[in-house]
């Protein structure tokens, strides 16, 4: 195999692995952007991964699994908004349960229902998001360079993958181009503003939650029915904090959080690539180095030597209208 | 009227409020395994029986007490200065290679109680040093602590993947973790402890480092409410800005309070890996790092609230483990669950309740 084959399979596998990231960063973009920190993107991804295993599971529909595991992760949402928002208690304290509930909840529940040790049953093909081969992928194969970056890279993805991409493009519309986006902005950096021109900050604030808890749960259905066909005991495995680690990186921008999440991806797969191998000249490089490298990044770029990383000026502030 | 200024006494603070809180979250707990079709009653007869029942089983629980104590301790110090340390976790799992590389050095030579001091201190120094660069970022760089901790928890466990697979593995064996320290390198059990309330402590691993855990509470204690510098922590925690204006340096007491607060997360370590396994394992921290938030949050970050709360949660980890085996329906991760409850409702939800015991207080008062 050729070193440009080698790239291209990485790059495929880059993608698959940046997905739930993208979604998951998304879903942060919104809530963060907002004022809430959300540290609860971790748990929300596994709940939503696992009831959206749990629906394609009993009904054999994909879309069920999609749409449950959505309200699984909006519910998650609206937990987090009712103690933070309503009851201003503490984000970071709030999120931190939220990650325990789902980490337990899904293994007990999983247990009591399908008794494999916290796995749910195998999902039935009709029940799972298969690829889609793009019109014309066979036909331009054997085109040099361009034919199997489309054929491989471009084409044979699920259409959760497209409908990532597509949200990049959509929240950057709906964050700066609508007045939705522009409160939701405002709501996270002057929320006295807002709230003294009469619109409800708790209100704008649960919105931003629940469109959170839309994009999560598509990342947890990613992961239990397109790129797997169950669910497995903590499948999440961190990837939460891996896309709060790639929304700091791309600085709460929506196009640098989709490169983000494709850095973070491309690492991932070259790390799996990488198991065993060795580089010339340096020799076998560990892959634990690469599985860091994400969270080393991002202290750096946090440390202020890669520009600067500004948060949300209201982030993790709960609104309090009067004393 | 707002109840939020309204001022209680401090039995319904710090008693009567986390009790309520408490209810709740096992309510909902209880709520969950009625849903599985268990009897919560008779699970949580089962528990109780599982982690008080025997003497070994308090051993068990101890055991389980005394880490929790340590990572509550850890996290407690740094919400006081006003900093929110979620990387108890990784700061336990590097100290483990401190405490491992003092045992792994002294053990042939010399006995226990000579290899324990510097242990205590290794253990010490590399969860300090574990935290020291979060803390830098904090004070220097205005890096959020929270963000950076989580970082860390995941850069500590590659690099203790790679020095467990790669450098202290025990040359032809598969299993990630070092040779099993000599007596030298071990701490004690204390069977006596156990025998002198009549029990017998059979194969449970509560050692010496528990009465470390105690003594640390006491340090703690007079380190927030009897120095100098717990009082500038104190001050820092409530308003950074009166701080400032009392000349009392942020940066400083970012640092030494994170320092503090690392060195007894790292100490958390000689509990499993000197105490009980007498080796370096993967993974053996085992989420006690994040039980420590739970534990400091129930505790009201007070060092005998921390023991109390921390007994709780090593009573939910012991009878947990023994309710999975006498209930198979309820796997061992319903205590995650719980745990999940405390925080939610001991912590994010903790003034949920106080506007109604307010109303109720001023009714009951008079006032």
């Amino acid at each position: 195999m050729d070193y440009f084959d080698i790239f291209i399979s990485i790059l495929g596998s880059a993608i698959r692995l940046s997905i739930p990231l993208l979604f998951t960063a998304l879903a942060g973009l919104f809530s963060e952007r907002a004022g809430i920190f959300d540290i609860g993107l971790e748990g929300k991804m596994l709940a939503s991964a696992f009831a959206a295993a749990c629906v394609a599971y009993w009904t054999g529909n994909a879309w069920f699994g999609l749409i449950g595991g959505i309200g699984v992760s909006i519910a998650f949402s609206f937990m987090h908004g009712f103690a933070s928002i309503t009851n201003r208690g503490n984000q970071i304290v709030s999120g931190v349960a939220l990650n325990f509930v789902a980490a337990g909840l899904t293994i007990v529940l999983g247990q009591a229902w399908f008794r494999q040790g916290g796995r749910t049953g195998q999902v039935p093909p009709e029940g799972r998001f298969s690829s889609i081969t793009l019109p014309g992928a066979d036909m331009v194969r054997d085109v040099p360079i361009i034919g199997p970056l489309y054929a491989n890279v471009i084409s044979g993805n699920n259409i959760l993958t497209y409908i990532a991409f597509l949200m990049v493009p959509i929240s950057w519309w709906v964050l700066y181009r609508t007045r939705f986006g522009l409160r939701l902005r405002a709501v996270g950096e002057n929320p006295g503003a807002v709230d003294t021109a009469g619109i409800s900050v708790a209100w704008m604030r649960y919105r931003a939650l629940i469109v959170a808890g839309f994009l999560c749960g598509f990342a947890g259905t990613y992961l239990s029915i397109a790129q797997s066909a169950a669910f497995i005991n903590n499948m999440s495995a961190g990837k939460g904090y891996i896309a709060l680690a790639a929304l700091i990186f791309a600085k709460w921008k929506p196009v640098p959080v989709m490169l983000a999440c494709l850095l973070f991806g491309f690492l991932d797969a070259f790390a799996n690539f990488m198991q065993g191998k060795s580089l010339p000249l340096i020799g076998e490089v560990p892959v634990q180095i690469f599985q860091a490298l994400p969270y080393i990044l991002t202290c750096v770029l946090l440390a202020g030597f890669i520009g600067t990383a500004r948060p949300p000026k209201a982030g993790g502030v709960p609104y309090t209208k009067e004393r | 009227m707002s109840t939020v200024s309204v001022p209680l006494p401090a039995w319904i603070n710090y008693g009567l409020i986390p009790l309520l809180n408490l209810i709740l979250a096992f309510f909902f707990s209880g709520l969950v395994v009625w849903g599985i079709g268990e009897n919560p009653f008779e699970a949580l007869q089962l528990l109780l029986i599982g982690a008080l029942g025997r003497g070994e089983g308090i051993g068990f629980t101890l055991f389980y007490t005394t880490s929790f104590i340590f990572t509550g301790l850890s996290v407690a110090v740094a919400i006081h200065a006003g900093l929110f340390n979620i990387g108890s976790e990784g700061q336990a799992y590097l100290g483990g290679l401190g405490a491992a590389l003092v045992a792994l050095a002294m053990d042939s030579y010399v006995p226990w109680y000579v290899t324990m001091p510097f242990a205590v201190i290794g253990a010490a120094l590399f969860g300090a040093a574990c935290a020291a660069i979060p803390a830098w970022l904090q004070a220097k760089r205005g890096s959020h602590i929270v963000i950076t901790t989580i970082m860390f928890n995941f850069i500590v466990s590659s690099l203790m993947n790679y020095v467990l697979v790669r450098v202290l593995i025990v040359p032809g064996k598969m299993a990630p973790e070092t040779r099993t320290f000599l007596p030298g390198g071990q701490l004690p059990k204390l069977d006596w402890l156990i025998a002198m309330f009549g029990g017998k402590i059979g194969a449970a691993p509560l050692n010496f480092s528990f009465l470390i855990a105690l003594i640390m509470c006491f340090l703690v204690w007079v380190l927030i409410w009897r120095t100098k510098l717990g009082y500038e922590m104190r001050t820092l925690g409530i308003s950074p800005t009166a701080a400032s204006y009392a000349g009392i340096r942020y940066s400083k007491i970012v640092m030494i309070t994170m320092l503090i607060s690392g060195g007894l997360a790292g100490m958390m370590a000689l509990n499993p890996v000197m105490g009980a396994s007498a080796r370096l394992q993967i993974e053996f921290v085992g989420g006690a790092g994040f039980v420590g938030i739970a534990v400091s949050l129930m505790g009201r970050n007070h060092p005998a609230g921390i023991v109390l709360a921390a007994l709780l949660f090593g009573i939910l980890y012991q009878g947990g483990a023994e309710l999975s085996f006498d209930m198979p329906s309820i796997t061992r991760d319903m205590i995650v669950v719980i745990q999940g409850m405390v925080i939610l409702f001991a912590g994010a939800l903790e003034y949920m309740l106080r506007p109604a015991v307010v109303r109720l207080y001023q009714q009951l008062t008079g006032k």
